[in-house]
């Protein structure tokens, strides 16, 4: 009995210790998994969060344990050959189909990966014991051939042999269900970490030489800035390595004793801040992000322009004015357009006014309407300056701007003699875009008039 | 109490009896599992009776006959059906003339891979090993010429096809047509039984099929009462007289009787009951007891059920929604106001967003986040498939602009800010009420 108890609660124990805040996920994991020789339950499925430890667990239980088992992550496998033929030879002890290509299986459908299955379990020696099938990315497996998921669900069933299937995923298990209804699986929940978990988790891997209760400290002011928007683990992990440099700085040029939390504080706030808009957001790079540590001001360089602020894009005049003219047409109701661009109509009305006034919401938070190409060029010929014929090169431009996706083809049942089509851009680069023209589009939109 | 007492019995019996102990584990967990039949039949009579009737009529004199099952899931069906063959082939002249077939839909997806199954399973003599050779053409050509030359002295064979609403979705159903033309005419002896939960099956065979199937259909209903249920429950745990301790399976089954009667169990069984009545939630609620057996925890407590019972009711999409961020909750917060404002109308980010401006603006002292950490925390929301969007994919518009639907109840958000750990209390009572 003694011996039983070396070799099944030793390793475990062992990994609630490497592992902190999953004893209770972990023990119910092992009760269900039992002992080797004992069946497990048909099919496990585990959801939670991102970044709460599933594959983790998962992962260290079946290596501490040491129970055969396949990994397989369903994103990978976008035919259902792959997954057949990764899990059968991974069960047989090939490590790549180019090191033994004589004994590699190779399998297409689910009936001969059943036959085969059966074999390769009996050739290993597997017949016994439990084998573990953990699917990782689950939710992949719902746009696969109708048939995988089902058979996954009750492949004890199916193979006679003593076998579990764990599915991994983020979507909770209603959204699986299609059909005629399933095996159920055993369900299990990974719960999120609450605040203190997540600073008993960062605290462990704080870098070398600094002390639990200053990292701590320093995890916490992180945490006031980061915890409402993000709880994901792995993105909080990230941006406290990220910014430790500058938290440290002060001390390390003898600005503030360790102690000094306040001032602390005040010196790594804003440039937390800075981080949820720029960091967080990838609009900068975190080497970018670092470079810009070792100087004072934080976003003030040229070299700290994020991705989205180079919105600039060098486009031939005529395609300015066409965007220019689509983006008009897709903002601006139909029935104002005389009012805009008839050539005698300066004044609005008090009637127009009085209508826009009780409209419930404006065109900018409904989104782009459709408009035939002949709104278009009517509007482009108003706006345009110059006499500008219609020529094949215009067209042309219309359609090099759908190609760019900065417009969109509407599909429609006359694509040829009056496309439709809808502008893609958004107002600030629309702005900019009208500025190099020197064309004043918010006097043109119905929004802001 | 109860655990008291079990604990007491511990220190005096099990020292003994660890060998016993593992071997219950595996006993119960063997019963839960889908590898085993269930120990007993419960109700099913007059249908198991009709059954065995039109099968060994198929293997003693030749008479070729199809039948549905038909029931819903976990009522049952194949636990009948591998019965009665299992009683049939204790005759020793069925078991030496009967071939049995088995196909299950899920499968054998198309007419090729069953027709090769077939050739497999009867072992013709284009097969070698496991493998088969020939076209679909040949193997079709080749398997009705070897019904078709039979007679009512041939060996009579018995089709099982399992989630037969499958088979119905083939190409022309070659394969159900044959099978049933087979058991139409006077060829070999088939016997063809199909196994579906789909009430409406006939419907959806074509109508040359459906004029050769003989409309037997055999119809599995779970009217089992809350009385049986309780009996199942006692079945399921208790030990085999076959058991090799003696002293210990009586113990056991003491225990077991003792737990059935107890008020917690009788309460978590009528509330299974009351959501399901079919055999295999039941296995699933023991599931995480039986599991829970060992050497430190020898019986079963009521306490084990209760967790177990938790575990599995537990309303999935508030856990999840117990794990958003405060600024995602504030979004499910707004498209919820927006739904009931405009009744169920799809939204977009745009409105989402100027709702949760004017909430953070005017109401609270939050910090105003800006569009783009909002937007990511939306795509986070989207990811999760809390929300859902209305157009497919394929559509281009900007993502701002995509039309989303909800897809969580309001009482469950309600549900789920209750037990939101810190919740700011301005986000509650936005919650509750939709003016600002």
């Amino acid at each position: 009995m003694t011996t039983v108890e070396i070799e099944e609660v030793d390793p475990v124990t062992n990994m609630s210790g490497k592992i902190s805040c999953r004893d209770r996920q972990i023990r119910t994991l092992v009760s269900l998994i039992g002992k080797r020789e004992q069946v497990a339950p048909p099919a496990l499925f585990i959801y939670g969060h991102t970044g709460t430890g599933k594959s983790l667990v998962i992962n260290s239980l079946v290596q501490t344990l040491e129970l055969p088992h396949v990994t397989v992550n369903c994103v990978e496998c976008y035919n259902q050959r792959f997954m057949y033929e990764k899990i059968l030879n991974k069960l047989q002890g090939l490590r790549s189909y180019m090191a033994d290509p004589d004994s590699y299986l190779k399998c297409d459908n689910m009936n001969d990966f059943i036959r085969m299955f059966r074999q390769v379990c009996e050739d290993q020696g597997l017949n016994k014991q439990t084998v573990y099938i953990v699917l990782d990315k689950a939710e992949c497996l719902r746009d696969k051939e109708v048939n995988i998921l089902p058979t996954f669900l009750r492949l004890q069933e199916l193979t006679h042999q003593n076998v579990c299937v764990i599915l991994m995923t983020e979507i909770v298990w209603e959204k699986f269900r299609t059909g005629t209804g399933y095996c159920e699986p055993y369900i299990v929940n990974f719960p999120d970490y609450t605040k203190d978990e997540v600073l008993t988790i960062l605290t462990e891997d704080r870098p070398d030489g600094s002390e639990a209760d200053f990292y701590s400290m320093y995890l916490n002011l992180l945490l006031s800035v980061f915890h409402m928007v993000c709880r994901d683990l792995r993105e909080i992990r990230y941006l406290a390595g990220l910014n430790y440099e500058k938290y440290c700085q002060p001390i390390r040029t003898g600005e503030a004793e360790a102690s000094d939390t306040r001032k602390l504080w005040k010196n790594i706030e804003p440039h937390l801040k800075k981080a949820l808009q720029t960091v967080y957001l990838r609009e900068v790079s975190s080497s970018q992000w670092e470079k810009a540590q070792q100087e004072t001001e934080v976003g003030q360089m040229p070299s700290l322009q994020g991705l989205s602020s180079r919105n600039h894009v060098e486009l031939p005049y005529y395609s300015k004015y066409l965007l220019i003219a689509a983006y008009l047409a897709s903002y601006n109701p139909a029935k104002t357009d005389r009012r805009f661009f008839a050539r005698n109509s300066g004044k609005v009305d008090k009637r127009a006014k009085f209508i826009k006034k009780h409209e419930r919401t404006s065109n900018h938070m409904l989104g782009p309407k459709q408009f035939p190409i002949d709104r278009l060029m009517a509007i482009f010929f108003s706006i345009v300056e110059g006499k500008v014929s219609p020529t094949a090169n215009i067209f042309v431009q219309i359609s090099s701007l759908v190609s760019l996706n900065m417009l969109g083809q509407v599909a429609g049942d006359d694509q040829i003699d009056t496309p439709k089509y809808k502008c893609l851009v958004s107002l600030e680069f629309i702005k900019s875009v009208s500025r190099t023209v020197g064309f004043d589009v918010l006097r043109y939109l119905y929004d802001f008039v | 109490m109860k655990q008291k007492q079990g604990k007491s019995r511990t220190s005096t019996v099990v020292e003994a009896t660890t060998s016993s102990l593992d071997r219950t584990c595996d006993l119960l967990r063997l019963r839960v599992s889908q590898l085993s039949s269930s120990p007993q039949i419960h109700g099913y009579d007059q249908e198991r009776r009709k059954l065995l009737d039109l099968i060994r009529r198929t293997g003693t004199t030749g008479e070729s006959n199809s039948a549905l099952l038909i029931g819903p899931r976990g009522c049952g069906k194949s636990m009948l059906i591998e019965n009665v063959v299992e009683e049939l082939m204790t005759n020793q002249e069925i078991k030496d003339n009967l071939l049995q077939v088995r196909l299950n839909g899920l499968l054998q997806t198309d007419d090729k891979i069953a027709l090769k199954e077939i050739t497999r399973q009867l072992q013709l003599e284009n097969t070698v090993g496991t493998k088969v050779f020939g076209s679909f053409a040949e193997n079709l050509q080749f398997l009705l010429d070897a019904l078709k030359s039979g007679s009512h002295s041939s060996k009579p064979i018995l089709f099982v096809l399992d989630e037969f609403d499958l088979f119905a979705h083939h190409k022309n159903q070659t394969l159900l047509y044959n099978l049933f033309d087979v058991a139409q005419s006077a060829q070999a002896p088939v016997c063809v039984i199909g196994l579906t939960c789909r009430l409406d099956v006939v419907e959806l065979l074509e109508k040359r099929v459906k004029s050769r199937f003989s409309h037997r259909q055999i119809h599995l209903f779970n009217n089992i009462t809350l009385g049986d249920y309780t009996n199942l429950f006692i079945t399921y745990l208790s030990l085999p007289d076959d058991f090799t301790d003696r002293k210990f399976v009586k113990a056991w089954n003491q225990h077991i009787q003792e737990l059935a009667s107890d008020q917690t169990i009788q309460g978590v069984l009528r509330r299974q009951f009351e959501f399901n009545k079919d055999v295999r939630t039941l296995q699933q609620l023991l599931m995480y007891p039986v599991c829970c057996v060992s050497d430190t925890h020898p019986f079963l407590v009521p306490a084990d059920f209760v967790d177990g019972m938790k575990m599995q009711s537990t309303d999935t999409k508030s856990a999840m929604l117990h794990g958003v961020s405060i600024l995602e909750l504030c979004l499910i917060i707004a498209m919820k106001h927006l739904t009931e404002i405009y009744d169920g109308e799809p939204f977009n980010f745009e409105m989402v967003y100027s709702e949760y401006r004017k909430f953070a603006q005017r109401r609270s002292s939050m910090q105003v986040y800006e569009k783009a950490v909002v937007l990511k925390a939306f795509e986070h929301l989207i990811a999760l498939e809390l929300v859902k969007t209305i157009d497919g994919a394929g559509s281009r518009v900007q993502k701002e602009y995509r039309l989303l639907s909800l897809l969580v109840h309001p009482s469950q958000i309600l549900d789920a800010l209750q037990k939101y750990p810190n919740c700011p209390t301005e986000v509650k009572q936005w919650a509750q009420s939709s003016v600002i």
